[in-house]
């Protein structure tokens, strides 16, 4: 199984995001670098709209995770509700 | 951000459909082949643009939304660092070498590389690919504002940021390195390109060059390079996906394409991990203090990222591209050699280089247990006793280059660290040298391209690089003080040794202002 | 392989030997000395004697190494293209078939800085 991964700057807007992932992925892992977070996860990372909606308090549009990505690595499959990296092998 | 709105909008993939789909038609009195003559020279077969799907689902509206915003939080950023005399927070002066040689090698090819996906989606039929070629085209362009911008900040106060990001590109004998690379992906077919561009550098070597490098930035206190770099990252994720997806698309549109992608990766995996020779420089030696080293960054980003997307492809049949057996040795050298090549042509850089300290040095030894300490220590010990004797030294005679990466032939052996690497091929009657296996591989199998190379070693013995006007036969002539000229390099300013250099005695000084009232 | 391309693709080199008006290029290297990161490229007249390139060029360009002063060209070996080359002194680079572009590496066994390659 591979390695998928998703980089976020280190900031206000990401914070929930990044609790919200790690969350949704009991498997994930947490790199801490200088002004950005990374998130490893083996296989699939899966990011939820309701649970970032939930801990912000109003409505999230997934296309917002945009302003704040550094990097990421995996096939990536987005709709209204989750945005999903994946290595299938 | 998105207000509540009662009517029910559509769908991102209801959107994405409408956005990119239908936008074109079918010409009437041109044949379509003339109205896009590039989209087949190459070989690559397409049957079904329309199976081409942007996994963002970006659509024009939502990409100058997010755009915008983008450009609000980096402009606030550098504001902040203008009012705030941010070029001061830096860790040391030396580190902007690095940023010199960012703003002067990197920003010139965002330019580029905003033409390039330009004419792309120019030369596709296809609307899918157009789309996104358009957004990309924008995001360079943007990139290399932004870089320029805010690179102007330290302009004001240290050398080496004067030429800016657009003269010395095409002079300058390193920065030949970068540009080659690129005239090379632009002037193939615009497949070739999005394998060279979109593909190898944007999907396989990107990270590399900005995740961990503005990781050390901020790591570093610089607070302009960091947003810049960070905000057009943003962007670059939205890149890599397009390259991988592009690659799918010519995998999965006709067997017959395999062999020509392939070949395409094994080229310009190797080029670009060639230019990325740079890079290992800047974060092994540049950094003051250190994010991680170039070996590390490369197990992380290219042996295990880049393992998982091999393995991927590997369904349709694409191979680990074969230099990955020499890369596995270089990633233990390069960074290395191309320190050592750069601090004994200091005096033609447009920044300055310096010797690593102890503690530095003792810093490479932990990271290179293998090959520091036998291979380079001891370069940077006789070095050093010269330069101690007041004998800093200056390499005064011009290196042999590579025909095809345009670097001085600095690589050594793959199972020899201690003999460096020849190989060379004959062409219509001439002798053309290579670094390696990868790039004589290259040349060989278009050495109608390669003969044509701008190689700036050549360039200056046959008397194309002195001013306007320059006199070669006049008295007095001094060849590479009027080279240095033509570089728009300030002998003695922006070139040299750190040491002794004015960046390093006005920050010094600068500092103390800052820092006290006296 | 030949290029792909749209129409004929046919230019001409960038560095053929009359661009150098009257000289040739000839590229030095120095075997296990690494402080010289790369050979060296020299433009000199193919009139240059083997002599001169040996005691005016290389000592310009590889002098400031302590080493230097102990090779014994007597017993130096000189590689032309990987191979074995014997060079004769009294002739000039013409004369003994050292052509534009030819590269010469110059070995000198028992010099490789004490064994750091410096």
């Amino acid at each position: 199984m591979s390695t998928v991964f998703i980089a976020f700057q280190t900031n206000e807007d990401t914070r929930p995001i990044v609790e919200s992932i790690l969350a949704d992925n009991p498997h994930a892992v947490l790199d801490e670098q200088p002004a950005m977070v990374k998130i490893n996860a083996e296989g699939q990372l899966v990011i939820k709209r309701e649970s970032i909606e939930e801990r912000i308090g109003r409505n999230f549009d997934l296309q917002e995770l945009q302003i704040n990505l550094i990097t990421l690595s995996g096939n990536i499959d987005e709709d209204d509700d989750q945005f999903t990296l994946a290595w299938k092998n | 951000m998105d207000m509540k709105a009662n009517k029910k909008k559509l769908g991102l993939k209801e959107k994405y459909a409408h956005m990119t789909r239908g936008l074109d038609w079918q010409t009437t009195y041109q044949p379509m082949d003339k109205v896009f003559p590039q989209a087949t020279f190459e070989g690559i077969k397409i049957h079904d643009w329309d199976k081409w799907e942007d996994p963002f689902r970006l659509t024009m509206d939502a990409y100058w939304k997010y755009q915008a915003e983008k450009e609000r939080k980096l402009y606030a950023v550098l504001d902040a660092f203008a009012q705030n005399n941010g070029h001061l927070g830096i860790t040391d002066a030396r580190y902007l070498n690095a940023v010199k040689l960012f703003l002067t090698g990197i920003s010139p090819l965002e330019y580029v590389a905003h033409r390039g996906f330009a004419a792309a989606g120019r030369n596709f039929p296809g609307v899918g690919p157009r789309v996104a070629c358009l957004m990309q085209s924008i995001d360079e362009i943007r990139h290399a504002q932004t870089q320029i911008h805010a690179l102007s900040n330290y302009n004001k106060f240290y050398e080496g940021f004067h030429a800016g990001a657009a003269h010395q590109i095409e002079r300058i004998w390193y920065l030949s390195v970068p540009k080659s690379f690129f005239d090379d992906a632009f002037s193939a077919g615009p497949f070739e390109w999005m394998i060279a561009i979109g593909f190898s550098f944007e999907y396989v070597l990107t990270n590399l060059l900005f995740v961990p490098f503005m990781s050390g930035a901020a790591y570093n206190g610089d607070m302009a390079t960091v947003t810049f770099g960070f905000s057009a990252q943003s962007d670059e994720a939205r890149h890599m996906t397009l390259g991988l997806e592009c690659i799918k698309f010519m995998l999965e549109q006709d067997p017959d394409n395999l062999p020509i992608v392939q070949k395409w990766i094994d080229k310009w995996a190797w080029r670009g991990i060639r230019v990325l020779t740079l890079v290992g420089m800047m974060m092994d030696y540049m950094l003051p203090k250190r994010v991680m080293s170039w070996k590390e960054a490369w197990e992380i980003y290219f042996e295990q990222n880049g393992g998982a997307l091999f393995n991927d492809l590997a369904k349709y049949g694409i191979k680990v591209p074969d230099c990955i057996t020499q890369c596995t040795v270089d990633k233990e050298h390069i960074s290395h050699q191309a320190w050592c090549t750069f601090y004994q042509y200091a005096h033609a850089s447009a920044f300055h280089t310096w010797l690593p300290n102890a503690e530095e040095m003792d810093w490479l030894s932990a990271k290179y247990p293998n090959t520091f300490d036998k291979y380079y220590r001891p370069r940077y010990e006789q070095w050093r006793e010269m330069a101690d004797k007041g004998e800093r030294f200056y390499n005064n005679t011009l290196p042999m280059l590579c025909q095809v990466c345009q670097i001085p032939m600095v690589f050594t052996e793959p199972d020899d660290p201690s003999k460096i690497c020849y190989r060379e091929s004959d062409y219509n009657g001439e002798k053309y040298h290579t670094c390696s296996d990868g790039c004589k591989h290259i040349f060989d199998d278009e050495p109608e391209k390669y003969i044509q190379a701008w190689l700036p070693v050549h360039q200056i013995y046959q008397g194309n690089c002195w001013p306007e006007g320059t006199d070669p036969t006049a008295e007095g002539f001094d060849p590479m003080a009027k080279v240095l000229e033509w570089y728009h390099i300030e002998n003695g300013k922006d070139n040299l040794d750190y040491e002794g250099s004015g960046d390093q005695a006005n920050f010094a000084a600068w500092r103390g202002a800052a820092t006290q009232n006296t | 392989m030949a290029v792909k391309a749209l129409s004929e693709y046919n230019f001409p080199a960038a560095d053929t030997q009359d661009k150098f008006h009257g000289n040739q290029l000839l590229y030095v290297g120095w075997d296990d000395h690494l402080m010289f990161c790369a050979p060296f490229a020299y433009c000199i007249p193919p009139s240059t004697k083997f002599s001169e390139l040996v005691e005016k060029h290389l000592p310009h360009s590889f002098g400031r190494h302590p080493e230097w002063a102990k090779v014994d060209f007597g017993k130096a070996v000189w590689l032309k293209s990987g191979q074995p080359f014997q060079p004769d002194m009294n002739k000039t680079l013409a004369e003994q078939g050292l052509k534009h572009k030819d590269v010469l590496r110059l070995q000198t066994p028992g010099l490789n800085g004490n064994g750091t390659y410096f």
